[in-house]
This record gives C-alpha cells, structure tokens and sequence, in this order.
C-alpha cells in the first residue's frame, strides 16, 4: 500500500505544533498501524529527520498507552479496536491518513501524538479504590456469595483502560464515561458498598477540578471506547452521586 | 563468595511460619524514617509498593510508563492459581507444590515453591475484598478451571483479562497510598543505574523521559520489579518497553544473574505474518481446555492447505492428527507449555503445518462447541434440537468464556475462529531465569530486591500457566513486605540518604557518560536493526531447541553485533528532551550484552529441563532429558567483564519432600 500521511508535529509542551505530510511506500495490509508508524519512523531517521513521538506499549489492546486520533476518529475507524490492533487492511491504497493526538485542555500534548494523561491518575487517587489493607487477613473469598449477573456488570466497568478516548472524541472532552467505569464496578459490589458516598463524590469532585466537562448525552463515548464501555454506566454514576448528595447523613 | 539460599530449617510446611515468626520488625515509629524505592509497577512492584507504604514506609515507586496501570502484567489473560481446593477435586497446598515443582522440571528451589502454594490462598482472599471481579457461578461463588500440566481446577479468572484486573486491583491500593502521601510516583521515568554506599544499595539514578533530565534518588532499601527479558528475542508477546535494564544494572553491581536460558516459548500464540511484525500476540493457554490442537495426518494436506487450496473445515475427522492427545493421552491437551511448544515445532519441522509460512498448527473449538450446545440445549429443555441451533447455544457459551480472545483473535488475522479453527504457533513469552535471589529475596547486593519475574525464584525451568500472577502477587504482597524488615531493622538509626556522595556523583557521570557515547555515535542503522538482527539470533540459536554448534555460533555473532552497535548506530535527537529511541537504544545495549550471558549458560548446560532443550540430551522418544547427577543446579552468573566471561557458581538444589523423577505426561 502507499499513503499520505499527514502527522501532528510538535517539539514539545510549549512550541506551537503543525500537521506534516509524509509519503510512505510498500505497507503490508497485514501490517497494524502501530507497525505501519514503525516503518516511517524508520524512514525518517534514516533521512536524518526526527521520528514522530508516539506512545504504545502492549501492542495488544490492553495497557491502554496507545492514543492516536485518526482521520478525526479515536483509535481510528474500526469500532471496539485500540490504535494497535487496527490494522492497515481497514484503509485503501493511496489513502490520506491524518493523525493527531488527543485533544483536551485537560489532556496536554507532551511531544508530537504523546499526551500527559495523568488527570486519569488523580481521580483514582481520590477514590478509584476500596480501603482495605493488603494484609491477607480478610475473610474467605467465598464468605459473601456475589450474583453472577452483578459481578458481569462489575467486570463489564472494570474492563476500562484508561486510555482516554472518551475524552478525546466528547465535544465536551468529558471524562464521565471513564470515571462512570470505576464507580459503577464497585457499585456492583458488596465490598465497594461501604466507601460508596465518598468515593463518588470525592471522584467526581476531582474529575470537575481538572477541568474535564459534562455529559450531555452525546454517547460518542460509548461508539469511540475500545472495550465498549456502557454508557447506562454514566447513567448509574448520577444515581450514585444523587444517592449521596441529596440526603447528609453526617 | 559462596551462595547462601537462608532457607529456614525445620520441616517444609513449617518454614515459613517459624521465619516470620523469628525474623526481626521495624517498629511502627522507626517505619515512618526509612525510605525504599520500587522499579516496576506490575503485579510484582504494584502490590509491593502498595504493601510497604501500608506497613508505613515511605515508598518511591518508578514505571517507564505514563501510569502504573499500564505495567504488561495487564496484558496476563488466563488466571491465577490458588490452592483453594473450592471445586473438591483434591487440591491442596502440597498439590500445588508438586505440580509447580514438577512443572519446573525440578529446578526450582523447594522452599521457595512450597511458601509460594501456602500464601497463594491469601492471594484470593485479598484480591475479592479489593474488588476485582472474578468470574462467579450461578451459586454467586467463585468460578475455577483447569491450566496446563496440572489435573485440578484451581485457576480463578476473570474473562480472558485476569492480569488487567488484578493489576487495576493492585494499582487501586498504590491509589489510596499515593493519596496518603506515603508513595510517591515517578511515571516516564526510567531506571539506568544502581548506587551502592558501602556495598549496600541505596539508591538509582533514573532519567526522566519526559525532559531528558538526570536523577538522583536515595533510599535504604532498593526493590527491582521490572519484569522479565523476552524481549532479548526481539520478537516475543512482552510489551515493546519490556526490558532487562534494570535488572542487567544491578547485575553489573554485583546481583548474580540466575538460569538466563531458562525461557518459556508459549504454544498458543498468533502466528507470525511477516517481516514488518513488532510483537506476537499470546492466546490464552486457557483456550486449550476446550480447544483441540491438531494438523493434517498426510503432508499433502498441508501442503494444499498452505497454498489456500484446501480449507480446514474439509479435512475429514480421520485425517487429522490430534498430535497431543495421540502422544499424551493423560495430559492431552492441556500438557505443559514447554511440551506443547516442543510437539508443535516438530509437527511443522516434519511438514505437517498450516500457514503460508509453515509455522502454525490449528487450534480447533468445533467440538466444544458441540459439546457445550448439547449440554445448554438439555439445560433449556429443547429437546431434539437441530444441529444449528446445538452450534448456536454453543457458540454462545464459548463466547462467554474466551469472548475477548475470539474478538482478538479475529482482530488480528481476519478470520472467524468460531466457524474456522484458530492457528497458533509457539512464541516468547515468559523468562523463568532472573536475578538470582536468597529466601528474602534478596539479591546477592544487600539491601537489593528482586521480585516477580524479574527473579529467578520460583518457576525452575518452566513456569505452569497461571503461575505468574500467583508469584508477582506473593512477593510483593506477602513476602516482600515481611522479609525486608528483616534487614531494615539494622537501619532505623540511619536517618536519611544524602544524594551528595561521591558514590552518586560517580553513577551519574557514568550514566551521563554512555549517553553520550551512544548520541555520539551518529552511524548509519536505527536501534530496530540491531535488536532485530539479535533477536533473528536467539531465535534460531538460543530459541526452541539448541545445540553446542549453534550456541558457540551465537555467543559470537551476538558479540559481533554488539561491536558494529557500538560504531554504527545511529540516534536522532538529543538526550535533553523526549527521545523514544535514545530510550530504545539504551535497552537494546543490554539485551546485547544479555543475550551472550543467556548463550553461554544454555551452552554450559548440557542437560534438557523444562523450556531448556538441548538437542543432545533428549530420551529415545524426544522428550527432554534431565541429568540431575550433573545438573541439578541454579547456575548463578557473577559478572566480570564480558558476559560470557562471566563466573558460574552453583546452588544446588536439595529434594526433600519431593522424588526426582523423569517428567511424565503420558
């Protein structure tokens, strides 16, 4: 295959970026597009150009690092795929591909398509978790039967990545779908039940001081998530949040 | 210096209870003074840092990656073993201990082995109160199923994402310490050095990957858990940063580095589609309890199947070879990896495989299917069901069980594995060898820790599936946490690491200096050229079956590699900013120097043992040959120069409360 690339170049944090076009040769439609970036990269160093600054880890649609905006969709045109396991059969030949990063005020441009991600991080940290210590003391893991349809939907929210492509494709760059993931999974959960107040509220609070915006029922999240993470999990974290602000209990 | 394991007397079920029992504390007050950094944030490095910032350490945890939750123990699929004995199938602690023992071709350290099956029920426990989500009957109870080289179902799972939910479960426990302050988080930053003070680690140098910039960080203890080396074959299911950097670092400050060949060549993996390929994909070994390996009874069959001529569903029932259960009827298809990656090989050596390459076997569900549509169609009552609506009820069951590894799979190759067998080929995946450790696990640095896959301890020649996460989670959760106590205890009057020394000063330098070496270099290949050319290498010499020629050939060639790196490589951009092949470069440069040590411990043994096959030591019927007179060893490697000048010294290996026996799958 032969393409037209067209990049997001930019040095770093501060300089002004700029789209720029590169013509690439002789891709495998086996190929994914993560190789397909390999093969320019190796281009362009040996044209003595600098590479394209690009995150991705696993290569396998699960660590959540890849994060390419491509021809204006997150993780490109397939659906339920991240930017690595999209394979080059999904284009044509000849096709113009552009690539960008993700775009949100809360998701700054490291380098080139590399983002800073670390808002995701802190509103874990401000209660993505359930206090218990890792002391191997607790009960038996089979003391408190779980129905199987609840810890489905539990793992359903759980299989979140991370990678912020609900971000990035909501025109509001809201993070609710991420944030909506985690609250749900431990809602669905005995052992989530007890720090379930603070947690909505506290992750929620976070997820508004950086600066992410609200859901407004676009659901582009939900089309966009390569896990296909429910958007009626949005829908249960408002409850949630209702449950644990309408009534103050302290 | 001699190797001293400090495995507790007594009787093997006891060890560990007495040694925690008498081994020294550090009290709460004196906890709060003493810091510890972590390298690594999987399974291993998560649950530790989590643990120890608990017990009130202050903790300084470092990942390459942008988050912790991004470490490749995510990408773990299968499950988690634990000697639970919930199905009532006869399991216990010692079960698990034999299995694990025996699986590892009996090189593995026993007691080691034994604590790893006693904490692995607090693994379970621990993980369900911290909310991970494993698959549950429809009692509300846990689910299991059944791995490979074993003959019980212990395997807890969650879908085909295990390791991405127990990892998100560790990463949530690193969450509530990060908030409390008492870890503190370096993501993008890598570490490139050790700093010892005394002889004692008590610190690194990291380099920011963000900006480029050069740190120093000190501490009393240091914990690595970056993973094993797989990546030395270029090619192998690792994430593309999987490295051995730390770990080769520490080495070169004096850790012995143990069994370097001992690497495990998973069966089931996607097979290769050609020369632009960055990784392999694995396929959960969990598919094999309902998947029927098998290729083409007569050559010619292949051959029209290669050439897209022939379709799998065509070949009739007796022109198949169900090689595994031909050749293992007790095991069958749930045989250990290392036999299963063996069978394969030699099925397409001989000509008998399935892709345009040559190099894949099918993997096959249409009898599950069947089986499972059967059993639901009784279960709903349909009596006389068509055998539409039998593929349609067990496909859906099937889908509930490995639905994301179908998707996966589909993903990758464009072809439905539920209307056309899978094809798999054996891949890198995992390396049992690591950096040699004692009972505490620690390295032969004090004050330096090894733990997960980064270490050597556990596994012996070949790990058993489901066996990884159960390790990562152990030392770091249940082990780690206790022992390194032990030798803090000596600490709690030393107030605080200056970073001033000159012991600092001079690690940096040196880091500052081989940067520059490399940026300088301005040659003529990228980084990829030489990992790939190291990675053609290993594959063909140090891969699925080596011999004394090959081995010889390659130490050389891996040497010769190494020279034109260091002349010809050619890095763009400068160390001051972030410079993903400046990263990649500094990680191929070990792996170079890596993949020489691990030719010369797989040349030095002459025995074959789990994944370690050696072409001159196989029985009358191909299987390996274990030589426990000569043998029954860890080979642990002290650096002194070139790796394969490296000195070899030997911790033998005691069986107490387990035979040594010639492994039978049969």
């Amino acid at each position: 295959m032969d393409l037209i690339l067209k990049v997001w170049r930019q040095k770093d944090s501060k300089a002004k970026g700029k789209i720029e076009t590169y013509q690439i040769s002789g891709i495998s439609e086996h190929s994914s597009f993560l190789e397909m970036m390999d093969v320019l990269n190796d281009k362009l160093i040996e044209d003595g150009k600098e590479p394209v600054a690009f995150d991705h880890d696993c290569r396998e649609g699960i660590c959540g690092m890849c994060s390419m905006y491509i021809n204006g969709q997150a993780h490109g045109p397939s659906r339920g795929t991240t930017t690595c396991q999209l394979h080059m059969r999904s284009f044509d030949d000849g096709d113009t591909i552009y690539i960008e990063p993700w775009r949100s005020k809360s998701l700054p441009v490291i380098k080139d398509l590399v983002v800073d991600r670390s808002a995701f991080d802190r509103i874990q940290q401000a209660g993505g978790f359930i206090s218990v210590n890792t002391s191997g003391n607790t009960q038996d893991a089979n003391a408190i039967p779980i129905p199987k349809d609840d810890a489905d939907k539990a793992f359903d929210a759980a299989a979140c990545i991370g990678c912020a492509a609900c971000v990035a494709t909501c025109k509001n760059s809201s993070a609710m779908l991420f944030v909506a993931a985690k609250v749900s999974q431990y809602s669905y959960l005995p052992q989530g039940e007890v720090e379930a107040k603070d947690r909505v509220v506290n992750m929620v609070e976070q997820m508004d001081k950086e600066g992410f915006g609200n859901c407004t029922n676009t659901g582009a999240c939900e089309v966009e998530c390569p896990k296909g993470i429910s958007l009626e999990y949005i829908a249960r974290m408002n409850r949630e949040y209702v449950k644990a602000t309408l009534v103050k209990e302290k | 210096m001699m190797l001293d394991s400090k495995v507790p007397s007594g009787p093997i079920a006891d060890k560990w209870t007495k040694h925690k029992n008498t081994i020294n504390v550090v009290g709460p007050a004196n906890k709060r003074n003493i810091d510890i950094i972590v390298v690594g944030t999987g399974l291993a490095g998560g649950s530790a840092s989590a643990s120890l910032a608990e017990m009130g350490y202050n903790v300084k945890a470092f990942c390459y990656q942008d988050s912790p939750r991004r470490a490749h123990s995510i990408a773990a699929q299968g499950g988690i073993n634990a000697a639970k004995n919930y199905q009532n199938d006869g399991d216990s602690i010692y079960r698990l201990f034999y299995d694990t023992v025996k699986g590892g071709d009996y090189r593995a350290r026993e007691a080691n082995v034994y604590r790893l099956a006693e904490v692995s029920v607090n693994i379970i426990d621990q993980c369900v109160a911290q909310g991970v989500p494993f698959a549950r009957d429809y009692g509300g109870l846990l689910d299991n199923r059944s791995f490979g080289g074993v003959l019980v179902s212990r395997t807890f799972y969650a879908r085909g994402q295990t390791g991405q939910q127990l990892l998100l479960g560790a990463y949530s426990a690193m969450n509530r310490q990060i908030a409390k302050g008492k870890i503190k988080m370096y993501n993008r930053h890598e570490m490139v050095e050790l700093v010892k003070v005394d002889g004692k680690a008590r610190g690194i140098i990291s380099r920011n990957l963000v900006t480029g910039e050069i740190e120093r960080h000190s501490a009393h203890a240091v914990v690595i858990a970056s993973g094993g080396y797989g990546n030395v074959f270029f090619l192998s299911t690792n994430a593309m940063g999987s490295n051995v950097t730390a770990s080769w670092k520490i080495h070169k400050n004096g850790a012995f580095f143990a069994n370097p060949c001992y690497t495990q060549i998973h069966p089931t993996c996607v097979p290769r589609s050609g020369e632009h390929q960055s990784k392999l994909t694995l396929m959960s070994e969990s598919l094999r309890n309902d998947g029927r390996i098998w290729v083409p009874k007569n050559q010619e069959d292949a051959e029209l199947v290669r050439q897209k001529k022939l379709k799998p569903t065509d070949i009739s029932e007796e022109d198949r070879d169900y090689y595994l259960e031909r050749r293992y009827p007790a095991f069958g298809n749930l045989v250990p990896r290392d036999v299963a990656s063996r069978a394969a090989k030699e099925r397409c050596d001989a000509g008998f495989g399935v892709n345009s390459t040559g190099e894949a076997v099918y993997l096959d569900f249409s009898s599950a299917i069947e089986r499972y549509g059967k059993e639901k169609a009784l279960i709903l009552g349909i009596s006389n069901p068509s055998s539409q609506k039998i593929i349609e009820l067990g496909e859906a069951v099937v889908s509930q069980k490995y639905g994301n590894l179908f998707q996966m799979y589909e993903q990758i190759v464009a072809e439905n594995p539920y209307q056309t067998p899978m094809m798999i080929y054996p891949a890198v995946h995992y390396t049992m060898g690591g950096v040699w450790v004692d009972y505490n696990l620690m390295t032969t640095i004090p004050g330096c820790y090894c733990i997960g896959e980064a270490n050597f301890s556990d596994h012996g020649a070949n790990r058993l599936g489901a066996s990884a996460l159960m390790q990562g989670l152990a030392d770091g959760y249940f082990v780690l946490p206790y022992t390194i106590g032990d030798y803090l205890s000596h600490d709690i009057r030393t107030g605080p690491i200056s970073t001033d020394s000159k012991e600092f000063s001079k690690a940096e330098e040196r880091v500052k200096e081989t940067l520059d070496k490399m940026l300088n270099i301005k040659g003529e290949k990228t980084v990829d050229y030489f990992h790939k050319k190291l990675g053609k290498i290993m594959w063909e010499y140090a891969g699925m079956a080596r011999n004394k020629e090959g081995l010889d050939y390659a130490i050389q060639e891996i040497k010769n590699i190494r020279k034109e790196f260091w002349t010809n490589v050619k890095i763009p951009g400068s160390q001051n900013e972030m410079n993903k092949e400046l990263e990649k470069a500094g990680r191929v440069a070990d792996f170079l120097e890596l993949g020489e040590l691990f030719a010369k411990d797989a040349l030095e043994r002459t025995e074959s043992a789990g994944g370690h096959f050696r072409e001159e030591s196989q029985t009358p019927e191909g299987e390996a040959l274990r030589n426990d007179t000569d043998f029954a060893f860890t080979s642990a490697w002290e650096y002194i120069g070139e790796p394969s000048d490296a000195i070899l010294h030997k911790e033998h290996l005691e069986f107490n409360d387990i035979e040594l026996k010639q492994r039978s799958y049969k």
